[in-house]
């Protein structure tokens, strides 16, 4: 056990030399000492061609729409070397546990990885691979969707054209919130941050203001877009866009503290993680008037149980996680996650690592 | 309240004038409001009689006004372009991306328990990534509409129209071509021209069968340029994978009317202009054109008969 940790910490740093031992340990032509890997759910063509003709592993799947149960993932783990997983499963020490010390990386089918747990995987050696950049532009573009749809009250609008709530033509009817000349405030300014305010920008957005850790003058500048403290984010913007990772430091961070000090015309829109938002204070805000409306991609827990009461809400837009959902950009995503894992596999720099 | 050089008769209500109603108030008036709702024809300016110098629509579409009778009779025409651009640009994008990426759809299955969990290939749109956009009128809002959609990553624009608008296109390099190109090669065809007779029916079966399967149709600029019943069976029978209109024939729709059961159709009640901003800069402009016409004096926004 020792020495195979011993060789574990070796390979990250002595790459070249790992790839001949790796090639030693390879398939011979029989494959009969392939390393197994498992995929733990039925993914998108384009992925799976580059896996099972890598000639690189044996492959285990969950062959299913439906997530793997969580018992059935501990059986099938034991003694593989890589694992495919989705967003929907919890990378924890049972799980790693459970594969034993065979496992060498994870590769997530996803940008966020707050379902893995960092900790464990760095303390065994274990290499991440994720999936940012190919899903931005699909991410961006769904974010503006569910920002337009709530300040234009479109879903509301589509129900009463059904409904027989649409008359003719009255001034004053289903009138929403525009871009034009306000403040959009971006919690979070990364990738997807970024290029939701390229986005904003030809509606006539009059300023950018963001929050973070700290300053980001990379993607600020050239928007340009100015780092502000959350507070008079909350305070100043019309529109506020979360798109930060999940972590501790961001786990309900936009809660009444953030909601008592926005505008009451202001639109709050979330599609990073569900856990960034205190959904119990979401609620108050919206049905006392603290801000005009709400739309999420993300929520605590997905699926919302369909009796929740943010679902009463004529102001709240609930959209179920669809942010990255073209069929372009799953096809991206489930490609670079297997290239991410077969890299992994051969001790080679993956296209895109969470550093740990 | 403001100071005011005229004596007003209104119908005070959020609900439309009935025919009888206007036709026995326009009597011997100097000016006329008006909304989209209102068909101004031969009998209304009759009823008026003489006296009406003045017609101020609350719209920047004029196809509710005989325009022809208007003129022969030497009344000027107010209406409200350009203030509306900004909020009717920004719905018919808006509407083009709640089609493509379903969100009226997905909405649906998370209130009636279709979300059971994260899924790869549940609920795929069709992303404006390296797409083909046809703008059919490339005017204020055609133009507004492009300059929104560019930062998606859209990799081509078309543009058709009556004639070339090189000044207006070169900011979108967009090339100017027929309909039936524009219908081949677009992944999003976007109307925002007027109605007026020569485009009355023109996105008809024809055109729908000249588009792409993959393809996405947005109409936010008068219901009548489009042909309904070929737009219904274009969709039914998969010519083009979905629609999204802000604007249909007639206005409501009848709650009975097939298209709103279609999943791949999203209708809105023609809200392109419904901001608060936009509505309460409408009615200013509406009123200034009216003020000034009564005077004989130029409009802010006149529209030339």
């Amino acid at each position: 056990m020792r020495t195979l940790s011993h060789l574990r910490r070796l390979k990250t740093t002595l790459v070249p030399e790992f790839h001949s031992w790796c090639k030693l340990q390879a398939p011979n032509a029989a494959g009969k000492q392939l390393p197994r890997i498992y995929v733990t759910r039925r993914i998108p063509p384009d992925g799976m061609k580059i896996l099972s003709q890598s000639g690189l592993c044996s492959i285990e799947q969950w062959d299913s729409d439906e997530p793997v149960p969580r018992s059935e993932l501990l059986a099938k783990v034991a003694g593989i070397r890589g694992l495919y997983c989705l967003l929907t499963e919890k990378i924890d020490a049972e799980v790693l546990d459970a594969a034993g010390p065979s496992l060498q990386v994870v590769s997530t089918m996803s940008v966020g990885y707050d379902h893995v747990s960092l900790e464990e995987l760095k303390k065994r050696g274990i290499r991440l691979g994720y999936t940012p950049d190919v899903l931005t532009e699909a991410v961006a573009e769904l974010t503006v969707a569910l920002l337009l749809a709530t300040s234009r009250r479109l879903l509301e609008a589509v129900h009463e054209a059904k409904n027989g709530g649409w008359g003719t033509w009255k001034p004053l009817w289903m009138c929403g919130y525009g871009l034009t000349d306000s403040t959009v405030g971006i919690l979070g300014l990364g990738r997807i941050g970024a290029a939701v305010t390229a986005r904003l920008k030809p509606f006539g957005v009059k300023r950018f203001l963001y929050a973070d850790t700290g300053p980001r003058p990379d993607m600020a500048t050239k928007i340009p877009a100015e780092f502000v403290p959350l507070e008079e984010l909350a305070r100043h913007s019309d529109f506020i866009v979360v798109c930060c990772a999940l972590t501790p430091e961001t786990q309900g961070i936009c809660g009444n503290g953030l909601f008592s000090l926005m505008k009451d015309t202001a639109i709050f829109i979330n599609t990073s993680r569900g856990g960034v938002v205190n959904q119990e204070d979401l609620y108050q805000a919206l049905v006392n008037g603290q801000i005009a409306a709400a739309g999420l991609d993300v929520t605590e827990p997905e699926p919302l149980p369909t009796d929740h009461p943010l679902f009463k809400l004529k102001n709240c837009v609930i959209l179920p996680h669809i942010a990255s959902a073209t069929v372009a950009t799953r096809n991206a995503m489930a490609a670079l996650a297997a290239s991410n894992l077969l890299a992994g596999l051969q001790g080679k720099a993956m296209g895109k690592e969470v550093p740990l | 309240m403001y100071p005011c050089s005229c004596s007003i008769q209104q119908w005070d209500s959020d609900e439309p004038i009935p025919r009888s109603e206007l036709l026995a108030g326009v009597a011997g008036k100097h000016g006329l409001l008006c909304l989209l709702s209102d068909r101004i024809d031969k009998e209304v300016l009759d009823a008026a009689g003489s006296n009406l110098k003045v017609i101020s629509t609350l719209s920047v579409g004029v196809d509710h006004l005989a325009l022809e009778e208007i003129k022969k009779r030497g009344i000027r025409v107010g209406y409200t372009p350009d203030i509306l651009t900004d909020a009717t640009a920004e719905l018919s994008v808006a509407l083009l991306l709640a089609t493509c990426r379903r969100l009226p759809e997905a909405v649906e299955e998370v209130k009636n328990g279709g979300w059971t969990t994260w899924k790869p290939l549940w609920m795929c749109g069709y992303g404006l990534s390296g797409s083909t956009v046809g703008i059919i009128g490339l005017g204020r809002i055609g133009q507004a509409v492009a300059r929104r959609l560019k930062p998606f990553g859209v990799k081509k624009f078309l543009y058709t129209g009556s004639h070339p608008k090189p000044e207006s296109a070169v900011e979108f390099q967009a090339d100017f071509v027929p309909l039936a190109k524009l219908a081949e090669e677009s992944d999003f065809v976007v109307v925002t021209c007027s109605l007026t007779p020569d485009t009355k029916g023109m996105c008809n079966k024809d055109f729908f069968s000249q588009m792409k399967k993959t393809s996405v149709f947005i109409n936010t600029s008068r219901g009548a340029v489009v042909n309904q019943e070929d737009l219904y069976q274009a969709l039914v029978s998969g010519q083009i994978v979905a629609a999204g209109l802000d604007v249909t024939t007639p206005e409501p729709l009848p709650t009975d009317n097939p298209f709103l059961s279609l999943k791949n159709c999203v209708i809105l009640p023609h809200i392109g202009s419904a901001t608060y901003a936009t509505r309460s800069a409408m009615s200013v402009l509406s009123a200034n054109n009216l003020l000034a016409g009564l005077k004989g004096e130029s409009m802010p926004s006149e529209f030339q008969l």
